[in-house]
């Protein structure tokens, strides 16, 4: 069964528990945050470092950009946590890297310069989260219809919809 | 049409159509160097027999090029995944058969595979090769419906019937299994749900030991076939660049040349204890994708042969008595297996709080379950990572500069479902 303390949090510690990773080499100075649970690497970064993040994380062998979705923790702050999976063909490993947004500011630049198949995953959160991606060349709903009202995956949002 | 009318049209369908013009800037955002002088715009689908389900495909065309190409999705969503934050973890199961209806047990073993990492539930080894078995007879299931469906498209008529005839041979190993022929819900959180009957192994090896002919006769009205070269070949080309850029994964992606399979690179469910190729080819078109996945049938039957063969005894189900219900006759004769039976089935049971994401190979493609759990009975938030989704994005890119008919002819090559693309 899973162990809580095998968790390991903190950026300084998981320095100390993997120096040779090349991701953790990459994120040193942009990781505002970091743990290491159940064999996966994620670190936070100030929203406004994501593509300084993504690109070094690029640089450092994860090529591939697998994933990216929202968690919303209302009604605690920052509200909105967005998940990017990052896969490395060369390493055969999975990075998570997240960023955290407040409810009443939930604007992030798009990564669409690094990776352009984060486009249709941005475009969903967008949709399903209400989350802004600066500098996404067409930011419009892809799963709801265009006159919708609301963002079904919000926890505020009730599962049977308004009536 | 002159230019002044033809603007006229597209500003009427427009009014009629809110949604076009957001459609067409994303077709019109990626196309360069192009003037809407001698285009014409025209709508493919949401019902089209080649759109294999309702993706709706606004193509700009110039003649008989296309120059841009946008796809309109959403038909289908039916809001699962805000639908798994309302169920207990293992309601969750059945849910996940609905998303790809063409490989139900790929998704019931990611999100099993997801839900286990949370909670670090060892599963034993009987039940790790009855998964992997019954995945790859999953994904042969899988290439017979693209096979038989693309070649459709194509105008090769029989191969269909072909294919459909062995693939009922697999829908009734499903069904012996798990008493349905496409939803399975076999899979369970900790194991599978039921042993598989003793003489069913029988009919598995006979229907194994048969498929690589069935396969040859498949190529030998294929392969050789000049309207199937003249089709497929150099068609809907894809670099290993553009591959990897715009996220496509799976077959297509071993097609362009970059050779990754999860299964073998990043293993999991035991797939490390089986020997097996993965087939490559660096032409990127699509008759590139027809050869891999030929090639990859050709595999599946390998692991599964080999699935049988060292398939270990002992338990089905890891030993978990507060996660794992318990067996029927226990459960009437010992008041703890009782509790236990009553406690899952009446407030699940809780998972340890995190995060994790899981991925597997399934016949289309990198899939992904990211799960969050807040410490409850209920996932805090379920997230599907569907290889077709991000598939679809390549299409545009393959495409473009290409006649309108072998869009057709790409759509089949990515075999999307839309079912995992909506959710």
């Amino acid at each position: 069964m899973y162990d809580p303390a095998s968790k390991i949090a903190g950026f300084a510690a998981v320095l100390e528990a993997q120096p040779e990773n090349a991701s953790v080499k990459a994120l040193t100075a942009l990781a505002v945050d970091a743990k290491f649970d159940r064999n996966e690497f994620t670190f936070t970064v100030n929203r406004e470092n994501i593509i300084e993040a993504a690109n070094a994380v690029k640089a450092a062998g994860y090529n591939f950009l697998e994933d990216v979705t929202a968690v919303d923790w209302y009604p605690s702050e920052p509200r909105f946590q967005i998940s990017y999976h990052i896969l490395s063909h060369k390493l055969k490993e999975r990075i998570r890297l997240v960023v955290r947004l407040s409810g009443d500011d939930a604007n992030v630049d798009s990564i669409i310069s690094v990776w352009p198949s984060c486009n249709f995953y941005e475009r969903e959160i967008f949709d399903l989260f209400g989350v802004h991606f600066a500098g996404h060349p067409n930011l419009v709903r892809i799963m709801m219809p265009e006159d919708w009202e609301g963002h079904p995956l919000r926890k505020d949002y009730p599962v049977e919809g308004y009536r | 049409m002159a230019p002044v009318a033809e603007e006229e049209a597209i500003k009427r369908y427009s009014a009629q159509n809110p949604g076009v013009n957001d459609v067409l800037a994303d077709a019109r955002a990626h196309s360069t160097g192009t003037t809407k002088d001698h285009t014409m715009v025209i709508n493919m689908g949401p019902q089209h027999p080649s759109t294999h389900g309702v993706l709706r495909l606004v193509v700009e065309i110039d003649g008989e090029s296309v120059v841009g190409l946008a796809s309109d999705i959403g038909y289908l969503h039916t809001g699962i995944e805000k639908t798994c934050e309302a169920k207990f973890y293992q309601q969750v199961v059945p849910l996940t058969d609905r998303i790809d209806y063409l490989s139900p047990m790929s998704n019931n073993l990611c999100y099993c595979l997801a839900v286990e990492k949370l909670l670090g539930l060892e599963i034993p080894e009987r039940a790790q090769y009855l998964r992997v078995l019954f995945n790859e007879l999953t994904r042969i299931q899988s290439h017979l419906v693209w096979l038989g469906t693309h070649a459709m498209d194509i105008g090769a008529l029989t191969v269909f019937l072909y294919c459909f005839r062995e693939r009922e041979a697999l829908l009734r190993i499903f069904e012996a299994v798990a008493g349905q022929r496409m939803m399975t819900s076999y899979f369970r959180i900790g194991g599978i749900s039921l042993e598989p009957p003793t003489d069913l192994y029988k009919d598995i090896r006979k229907f194994l030991d048969t498929m690589p002919s069935y396969i040859d006769q498949y190529e030998n009205l294929l392969t050789g076939n000049p309207i199937w070269i003249g089709r497929l070949k150099g068609v809907g080309y894809l670099s290993p660049e553009d591959a990897i850029a715009l996220g496509v994964t799976g077959p297509p992606l071993r097609a362009s040349g970059v050779d990754f399979d999860l299964r073998r690179d990043m293993p999991y469910s035991g797939y490390d204890k089986f020997k097996f190729n993965v087939p490559t080819s660096t032409d990127g078109d699509v008759w590139a994708r027809y050869e891999v996945r030929m090639l990859e049938m050709r595999e599946s039957v390998k692991i599964c042969l080999q699935a049988l063969e060292g398939l270990p005894s002992g338990r089905i189900v890891a030993d978990a008595p507060k996660i794992i219900l318990p067996d029927r006759e226990q459960m009437k004769t010992q008041m703890e297996s009782l509790i236990h039976h009553f406690k899952i089935v009446t407030e699940g049971f809780g998972v340890p709080a995190g995060e994790v994401y899981q991925g597997i190979e399934s016949p289309r493609g990198q899939m992904g379950y990211y799960v969050v759990s807040d410490g409850t009975a209920k996932p805090y938030r379920v997230h599907m990572r569907n290889p077709s989704y991000a598939t679809l994005q390549a299409l545009e890119t393959m495409c473009k500069g290409k006649l309108l008919a072998d869009v057709v002819s790409v759509i089949g090559s990515i075999d999307i479902v839309l079912g995992e693309i909506d959710r």
